[in-house]
């Protein structure tokens, strides 16, 4: 079987799973569509929260990221884990005591405030359109790469699957294709690292390679990474390098960023109780560890690998790869493979015949170039997405694992556009039009406006997938900096005090959200339209503090502002103080359930 | 809501456990993770040192079980105050 037909039966067999499930689990009430009808066991709520959170940036870019920076990359496994504590500790049991149905509602009631509502909604669509951009392009790379189809034909049937889930089913729809995205991705990354560990260190736990060691050179593998891209003329894998201000602060906004994510938040309505949206948060963690723990291991050897297949005779005092070998060795077809993508190329500078990969800003390296006659570094792109997507084909594993990998990428981008689907349309159908509109509408009418809104929110996304502003790739620090901003601090300030009033939450809110737009904004340009910068993240306005880690600082003046405020205006009334009591004793939300 | 001393000791003991793992939880990343991982530099594990593996694997593990511990320590609580879900 061709490797086209592998990944056709792979990718199919798991679409043809999902369309399953839509048939299967379809929402007759707006509390299936908006919270499964709040009937979902804990662990199945932690599987698919994981599956809900964990993006084509988390299966196909983290290790990469990793890879290429080593240590000082740390921040997004801390950041996008130590989240779920915050979560889990501050606010997911008591926004499920709560019983309503979308983040928004819970910051406008607790506020007596519908203009807090509305702030909340506003920056609940950003951050959710912004961050399902990524999530659409994802899709359509992933399809164009593997099933041989272009861009566009991906994309539009990768958002038909998901309009039949998702506008059918809603978040019951959503729940359970998104606890088979989790086994179809999990194991799609699983696998590969399974067998690269074995190889490279003899051990079938990534996680316990990483700092095992390295079968071939009876080192730890570690130290063998730190000795080879030393000697490349990289950093030092394992040291520190970055700024420890900043690796604090943009740890920290990921961490907060990560518990303010209203498609998160919103999965733990779905469980039966309090004692269940705190169990199943570290059943979350769990299902988000297992891919956590292995993508380090993947990075680290995956770079190893890589390095050792440019200079496989000795290291680079021995010789480097030949383009020869390149084009006739089985064990480099996957560069010709990549090549054809655009992802990666290389071009022999100097006319030697072989293809030399160093760091040529090195000034080591630059001595040992002119001394040898290199050129420069002649691996001229490497996209770091390619890491986790061609490791299979580095590491020559079978062919089944490429359409594994195919369908899992697939699985990853799928099922966080269909969560982030489902809070954008909830927030238009209950908060805005039930909300604002027309609070008068029936049952029927909010379940027809829900689905609505969510086939709407499909077409504006598919349009931006197929369209993506030149900005994409900056958007996630937004959607982040909202999150961290505005939504977190209002949560857990309306759980926490009652002091704080509708005034204080608005003032803070906003507060929270202007500073970090004005500071993204002056690092980004405005609106992200280039050249409107007046500072780089290079040389940040701030010390070393750079606009993604900004989010941290945010919400600091969003809990600032709000005390201020809330101290020189009324106090809270009676009713949402006891509304507050409410929120914190776990007695009584069964009965919030039928509201 | 019949009995407010209890409510308020009840919240009181959440916050107190709450405050508790938030220290454990800013520890283990900010500070073996990041700012305190030059004072571990002595430890090794497995090729580089134990601040290292704090950041990429240990911080996480630990996450885990902060949340687990507040989970089973919480429904305990549930009980001990009667405002437990029937």
């Amino acid at each position: 079987m061709s490797q086209f037909a592998i990944n056709l039966l792979f990718v199919g067999a798991s679409f043809a799973l999902y369309i399953g499930i839509a048939i299967w689990a379809r929402a007759g009430s707006t509390s299936e569509f908006y919270a499964a009808g709040r009937g979902v066991h804990p662990v199945t709520n932690g599987m698919a929260t994981a599956a809900d959170w964990m993006s084509a940036a988390s299966f196909i870019s983290m290790a990469g990221l990793i890879a290429f920076t080593g240590y000082d990359n740390s921040s997004f496994l801390m950041g996008w884990t130590g989240g779920y504590v915050l979560l889990a500790l501050l606010l997911a049991p008591y926004l499920r005591k709560f019983g309503k149905f979308t983040v928004s509602e819970f910051i406008g009631d607790r506020f007596y405030s519908p203009t807090a509502r509305i702030v909340a909604v506003v920056c609940l669509i950003v951050a959710s359109t912004t961050y399902v951009i990524g999530q659409m392009t994802g899709v359509g790379v992933a399809f164009g790469r593997f099933l041989e189809v272009s861009n566009t034909a991906g994309l539009l049937i990768g958002a038909c699957v998901v309009f039949a889930y998702a506008v059918f089913g809603g978040m019951k729809g959503v729940t359970y294709t998104q606890v088979a995205q989790y086994c179809v991705l999990i194991t799609a990354y699983t696998i590969p690292a399974v067998f690269i560990s074995l190889q490279l260190t003899g051990t079938p736990i990534p996680a316990l390679g990483l700092f095992g060691d390295h079968v071939a050179s009876g080192e730890p593998l570690l130290a063998k990474l730190d000795a080879v891209v030393t000697d490349l003329g990289f950093k030092e894998y394992t040291a520190h390098h970055a700024d420890t201000l900043n690796m604090v602060l943009f740890t920290l906004s990921l961490m907060i960023g990560t518990a303010g994510l209203p498609h998160v938040i919103m999965r733990f309505f779905t469980v039966p109780k309090v004692s269940d949206a705190r169990w199943s948060a570290g059943w979350t963690l769990v299902f988000i560890a297992l891919l956590y723990l292995t993508a380090p291991a993947v990075g680290a050897m995956a770079r190893l690998n890589i390095s050792e297949l440019m200079w496989p005779n000795g290291g680079i005092s021995g010789e480097a790869v030949t383009t020869e070998q390149i084009a006739n060795d089985p064990e480099y077809d996957w560069m010709a493979t990549w090549q054809k993508t655009g992802l990666l190329d290389w071009e022999d500078k100097n006319g030697d015949g072989k293809i030399q990969f160093y760091n040529d800003k090195n000034e080591d390296l630059q001595a040992m170039a002119a001394e040898k006659g290199w050129e420069g570094n002649e691996l001229t792109k490497f996209n770091r997405d390619i890491l986790v997507l061609a490791n299979p084909e580095i590491a020559n594993l079978p062919s089944w694992v490429i359409g594994l990998v195919a369908a899992g990428g697939l699985a990853a981008a799928l099922s966080t556009a269909a969560g982030l689907l489902l809070a954008i349309s909830s927030a238009v159908s209950h908060d805005l039009i039930k909300g604002a509109i027309n609070p008068n509408i029936s049952e029927k009418g909010e379940l027809l406006s829900a689905r609505i809104a969510m086939a709407v929110a499909i077409a504006v996304a598919t349009w931006l997938g197929l369209n993506p502003p030149g900005f994409a790739a900056q958007t996630v620090a937004l959607a982040f900096g909202l999150a961290a901003a505005s939504i977190f601090p209002a949560l857990m300030m309306g759980i926490f005090s009652t002091k704080i009033n509708n005034t204080g939450a608005v003032a803070g809110m906003l507060a929270g959200l202007v500073v970090t737009l004005i500071y993204i904004f002056l690092h980004k340009g405005w609106l992200f339209i280039p050249g409107t910068n007046s500072f780089t993240d290079a040389d940040p306005l701030l010390g070393t503090i750079k606009s993604t880690s900004f989010g941290a600082i945010g919400a600091a003046v969003n809990f600032a502002v709000a005390y201020i405020v809330a101290g020189m205006t009324k106090e809270t009334p009676a009713e949402i103080k006891a509304l507050v009591e409410s929120v914190r004793v776990p007695r009584g939300a069964g009965a919030a359930q039928d509201h | 809501m019949s009995d407010n001393s209890s409510n308020d000791a009840y919240w009181k003991a959440n916050v107190r456990i709450i405050l508790i793992s938030l220290v454990i939880w800013a520890l283990v990343s900010f500070g073996f993770g990041i700012l305190l991982r030059p004072m571990l530099a002595g430890i090794s594990v497995g090729g580089s040192d134990l601040g290292f593996w704090f950041a990429q694997q240990g911080s996480i593990l630990v996450f885990l079980a902060l949340i687990f511990n507040y989970a089973w320590q919480m429904n305990k609580l549930d009980i001990a105050h009667g405002v437990d879900e029937e």
